[in-house]
Parts: structure tokens; sequence; C-alpha cells
């Protein structure tokens, strides 16, 4: 299968070389080229998997279904348009003498290190190694969050480290213990962590030890998550990183930790044939729905107050995968791709946003359809597709999520609206007078590309008027696949 | 139930490790922290090593060796220059009382044993105790975290904590598959140099390395 070592291969050996080039004038182009065709070999896959149904490579070492296809497209997809984004953003960042070349260099490295660490978490079909993917896009992007070197981003990136490092050992205790009981079933090798032989064999597994995992599982990567009360890492490390690595980690990196989740959610409902592990991730979701909503409206700093809304929306999808009925499970999935989507062109949006008035702050930023059109309007449409408005995907998935819940758990609708309402008052009471209000009189006029921003609010907005059946047929095929039965 | 030759070893080794958590965590000078947190490196590599020889997994010899090579020597090496450079011979500067971080302490081993009560018992190796005792060791390694106020002895706590993994792992699993436990080292190396990197940085930026400074600038 020479397709996934292209995939792997090419952000792997970019990392290596942009170490060395990554400050030249060419190494934006290199970023965006190796990403593309990273790009074309997931959607080749992806077709691969349409066409043939999911299947195992290089042994059994990496494995593909409807599941993880899907998320390896929306990955590819969205590192692409950050890398188009980030050409002309980072030499903005440049000239204005806030990174030097030593650290574009880095930046560009760890930005496809980072990748390489999510994909691999994606296609790998051992447990062990997604762990230590996933660990090592951590570090990658550690690295990257306190590129600027302020005071506050070093805090911002030691807070991050400590945080997530702690969270991703739990999980790599809840790891041991499902290898624990799985080993005595396949046998003390790798067999015993691979994904397709554990959901084989999920039956025979203990399941006393399997709900114990679960938890340590869930505390692990629900840091990563961002699931409350273990996401105050998160505010800080979008808030202090460079724009383009705010839309990753909101758009991918969340997405790749629930990824994670999931997986063995859908595992450990083999074993315990019980719903500890769907009520676990209900609660901790709808508690990150409530508190972000409202933590929401106390926010000054711009990047902030997007990221409390992906904590709020990784919430909402960690809420549908818990409920999981194939419904829930196809809500959470387009919930995914549009938040994935949205979320990101909302960082490139704001990231030029913060360019041209020369801050974060909300509070100055001021008056942005007048100054800057493109900008303005971005914003304002932006807002209105994560804020869950038709026509946009977000609406559709959130409506779905709504039906599901209300076939299994009615009374929890109401508290999960409330949510959205209050968290959707906040987003306007601090959009509005930016997209409005007076232009300030230090405001930039700065060259902007909003094609990436443009891009992916259409597809948003044709998840949500009309999706296409053969996404939709994939969607219901993952959907059933998590559901743990055949369709 | 016959207890084997091998549980025994075990046993003790356990007992050892938790032993040697609670005197990182009883611990209030930066050297000897170091010292102490060099011996877990080594009880560690010596659990391994004795775990491969009396199960017969070679296997494990390669991760016994790569945690003496890694844990017992290269890390605290390398922590020990950082405080030589940085010049802190100084207290490790608790947040909470030492002897009050002792008590909760064996208040977490006694959760730790409470968690473990539904497992029962999974195979030749594995018994309840060693789960509990693994347990506390990762839980204790978390309250040094959370207890210190200095970026450094955090940092121990983390590389305790991993420890205190690896020990899960081959105390309870004979190891974990080569191939996830180079990874795994790998990936802890590399957590090191990153920390080494922040070490320097929040030393330029902030003139300390108390955590309190750090939350100020937020």
């Amino acid at each position: 299968m020479n397709l996934f070592d292209l995939l792997l291969g090419a952000p792997l050996i970019t990392s290596v070389i942009m170490a060395f080039m990554g400050h030249t004038r060419s190494a934006t182009s290199v970023n965006i080229a190796a990403s593309a065709i990273a790009l074309i070999t997931a959607l080749s896959l992806a077709y691969r998997v349409l066409q043939l149904g999911s299947f195992t490579a290089h042994g059994q070492l990496f494995f593909l279904d409807a599941y993880n296809v899907f998320l390896l497209s929306l990955t590819a997809f969205v590192a692409t348009t950050t890398a188009i984004f980030s050409g002309p953003y980072m030499l903005h960042e440049q000239q204005i003498g806030r990174v030097t070349a030593n650290r574009l260099r880095l930046y560009h490295s760890m930005f496809q290190l980072f990748v390489f660490g999510m994909y691999l978490v994606l296609t790998t079909n051992n447990l062990g190694v997604m762990w230590i993917a996933l660990e090592l896009a951590t570090l990658a992007t550690v690295l990257l969050v306190s590129l600027y070197r302020t005071p506050a981003a070093i805090a911002a990136a030691w807070k991050y480290f400590i945080i997530c490092g702690v969270g991703i050992a739990l999980a790599l205790f809840g790891t041991i213990l499902i290898f624990a009981t799985s080993s005595d079933v396949l046998g003390h090798g790798n067999d015993a962590l691979t994904w397709t032989l554990l959901y084989d064999n999920a039956g025979q597994l203990a399941p006393r030890v399997m709900t114990i995992a679960f938890v340590f599982l869930i505390v692990g990567y629900g840091t990563k998550v961002g699931l409350v009360p273990m996401h105050t890492w998160l505010p800080d490390a979008h808030g202090e990183g460079p724009t383009p690595i705010s839309a990753v980690l909101s758009g991918l990196l969340l997405n790749i930790a629930l990824y994670a989740l999931v997986r063995c959610k859908t595992l450990v409902d083999g074993a315990t044939q019980g719903d500890l592990a769907g009520n676990l991730m209900m609660g901790f979701g709808m508690l990150s729905v409530l508190v972000a909503a409202l933590s929401l409206h106390r926010q000054r700093d711009v990047k902030r107050m997007f990221s409390f809304s992906s904590i709020e929306h990784m919430g909402l999808m960690t809420f549908a995968f818990g409920i999981g009925t194939p419904l829930a499970n196809f809500a959470g999935l387009l919930h995914m791709t549009a938040h994935s989507l949205v979320k990101s062109g909302i960082f490139f949006t704001v990231g030029h946003a913060a360019q041209a008035m020369g801050t974060q702050q909300m509070i100055n930023i001021r008056g942005l359809v007048s100054h800057h059109p493109g900008i303005g309007w971005g914003l304002l449409i932006g807002t209105v597709a994560i804020a869950g408005f038709p026509p946009f995907g977000v609406f559709t998935s959130e409506f779905l999520l709504f039906t599901a819940a209300l076939h299994t758990h009615p009374w929890v609708v109401v508290p999960l609206l409330l949510g959205l309402v209050v968290a959707f008052a906040g987003l306007f009471r601090h959009v509005q007078p930016m997209a409005f209000g007076v232009v300030p009189d230090n405001a930039a006029s700065i060259k902007i590309n909003m094609l990436p921003v443009y891009v992916h609010l259409g597809l948003a907005l044709i998840l949500g008027l009309a999706l296409p059946p053969f996404l939709a047929d994939w969607y219901q095929t993952a959907a059933y696949l998590l559901h743990g039965t055949a369709r | 139930m016959q207890v084997t030759l091998l549980q025994q070893w075990v046993g003790v080794a356990a007992a050892m490790m938790l032993l040697v958590v609670f005197a990182l965590l009883a611990q209030r000078h930066m050297h000897a922290l170091l010292r102490w947190f060099a011996l877990q490196g080594i009880v560690l590599a010596l659990t391994s090593a004795l775990v491969a020889n009396v199960a017969d997994v070679p296997e494990l010899y390669i991760s016994a060796i790569l945690a003496l090579i890694l844990k017992g020597v290269l890390l605290p090496w390398m922590l020990w220059r950082i405080v030589i450079n940085l010049g802190m011979h100084r207290e490790v500067e608790p947040l909470v009382n030492v002897s009050v971080t002792l008590l909760i302490g064996a208040a977490l081993v006694l959760f730790s044993f409470y968690v473990s009560l539904p497992i029962e018992k999974l195979s030749q190796l594995v018994t309840r105790n060693t789960i509990a005792i693994a347990l506390a060791c990762v839980l204790l390694s978390m309250l040094m975290m959370i207890t210190r106020r200095k970026a450094i002895t955090q940092v121990v706590g983390f590389l305790a904590m991993e420890n205190a993994l690896f020990f899960t792992a081959t105390s309870t699993t004979y190891g974990m598959p080569l191939l996830v436990e180079i990874g795994v080292a790998f990936d802890v190396l590399i957590a090191a140099l990153v920390f080494g990197l922040f070490f320097f940085q929040i030393r330029k930026t902030f003139d300390s390395l108390n955590l309190e400074d750090l939350e100020d600038r937020q």
C-alpha cells in the first residue's frame, strides 16, 4: 500500500526539510504542496474505502474504515487550507517583527510534524501507537504555542504542556489496563492492542477492568478534547499561539482526541454491554456546554472567546457520541465536520482582524465591516454559522442531535438548548460591536487572503442545505459502525 | 491459591516503588529529590529485569536497559545539570506542608485500593494489589505536581508519573509490546528536551522558576 507511505511520509519528510529551509520564501509553497499531496492521498484512500469498504494495510499496522477515513479527509483538507492561510499571515508577522527566521523554521517544521502525528493517530491500528502519536502531536504544538516567546505565551504553553501531559498519562494508564485484560485473550503482543482484533473479541474482555480503564481514558483523552473541568489549558493555548495554530488546534486536534475517545467508547461498550461509558460522556459533554456558554460572556480576548465556543461544541459532540444511537452518532459526525470547517474559518478571519487592528482585545477591535468588508462580513457570517443558525451545517447537526436526544433522554434537551441560547447571546454580544462600531484610528490596512474562509463557509453551507447523498451514506455507515451494529 | 515466586517478587518491587514515591513526596531539598528520582529509575529497571528473568520474557531486558539508561541516568542527570546551571540548590518550596502532603498521600493509597476492589484476578501475574499500588504511585506523583511551587519539581512529578506508568505496564502485563514501549520512551525523551528548553525560556522571561510568577502574567 504505497498510499499510506505517501500520506505519512509527505508531512514527516517535509518536517525535516523545513527544519533547514523553513525561513526561506519558498517555504510557504512547499508547506502548501506537502499538505496538498497528503490531501490528494487521503481523498484517494477515502475513495477506496467508499468503493471497497474498510481494509487494513501493512499487515495489521494500519487500518481504515468509514469513521477514520472521513476524519482523515477532513484533517487533510483543513491542514491544506491552513497552510494556504498561514503563508501571508506569517509573512506579516515576520514583517512586524513578531517572529524571526529561526522561529519560522521551527514553525513550519512543527506544523508538519503535528500534521504527521494526527494522520498517524487516525490511521494506526494499534492502541498504543495511537497514544504515542497523540502525545507527539501535543509536543509539536507546545512549541508552536510558545512561538512568540512573550511571557503570556510561555505561561500558556507551560500550562498546556503540563495539563495535557498529565491527561495523556492517565490515558496511557487506561491503555495499559486494556492491555492487561486483552493480553489474556489475544496473547502477549501487538495483537492485544490492535483495534480490529479488539473489536472482534470485545465480548471476552473483563468488563470491570474495561470500566475502570474507560474512566482513565475519558479523563485522559477528555483533557485533550477540552472537556470541562479539564479544559483550562485550552483558552490560553488558543489565545496566545499564532492564529493558524489556533485554527488547527480547534478544528483538528480536538477532533482527533475525540476520535480516540469514541473509539475507546465503542470498545468498552462491546465489553461491558452497559451504557456507563455513554452516560459518562453525556455528563461531561453537558457540563462542558453549560460552563463554556457562560464563560463566553466574560471574555475580553477574541481568540479566547472563540476557544470557549470550541469547548461548547466539543461538549455537544461528546454528548452526541455519548447517546450513541445511530442517529446521534450521525449528528456527532456531521457536527464534527461542520464545526471544524466553520471554526477554523472563523480563526482565519479573526487572525486577519487582529492583524488589521493590531490587537486581540475585543474592546479595541471595532468597525470591521466598514474597514475591511471581507473580514467584517466573514466574521459575522462565520459567527452566524457557528451559533447554529440555518442554513449552515451546524444547524442541521444540532437539530439532528436534539431529535436523537428526544428519543432517548427527553429531559436533557432543556439544559442543552439553554446552553446554546446563552452561548449565542455571548457570541453576538461581542461580535456585533466588532463588526459594526466606529473604526479606531490606528487600524491598518493589510493584505488579506479570505479564500480559505469562503471555501470553508461555503462547504458548511452545502452541508446544511444539500448534504450530498454519498456523504450522507458515508456518515450513516460510520454511525452504525460506532453503534457497534451492522447496517 | 498458590502464590508463585514471580508474584512475590513483583509484590516486593511494588512495595519498593511505593516507598520511593513517598520518599519523593517527603523531600525538602532539590538534590535529595533528584537522587530519589534516579533511584526510582533504577528500581524500575530492576523490576523489568526481574520479571524478564523469572517469567522468561526476553523482550523485557530491552525495556530494562532502556529504563536504566533513560530513567536511571539520563533524565536525572539532565535535571541535575539544569539545577546547577540555573543556580537553584535550595528548597523544594511546597505549597502544602510536607507532613500534610504525606497524610493526603496515605489517603490516596487507601482510595486506590478501594478503586481496585472490583477487579478480580486477571492472570497469573496480575493481582489486585499491584494494580492498586501502581494506581497509587500515579496519583501520588500527581499530588507532587500539584503541591509544589517550582517548575522543576513539577517536572520531576511528571516524570515520576511516567515511571509509575512504566511500572504498571511491567508489573501487570509483562510490559507493553516492544514497539509501544520504545515509542513511549521516545516521547518521554522528547518531552524532557522540551522541558529543558522551557526552563531556559521561563528563566529568561520571568527571572525565576516559580510558577506563581507565570500565573500572574495571564
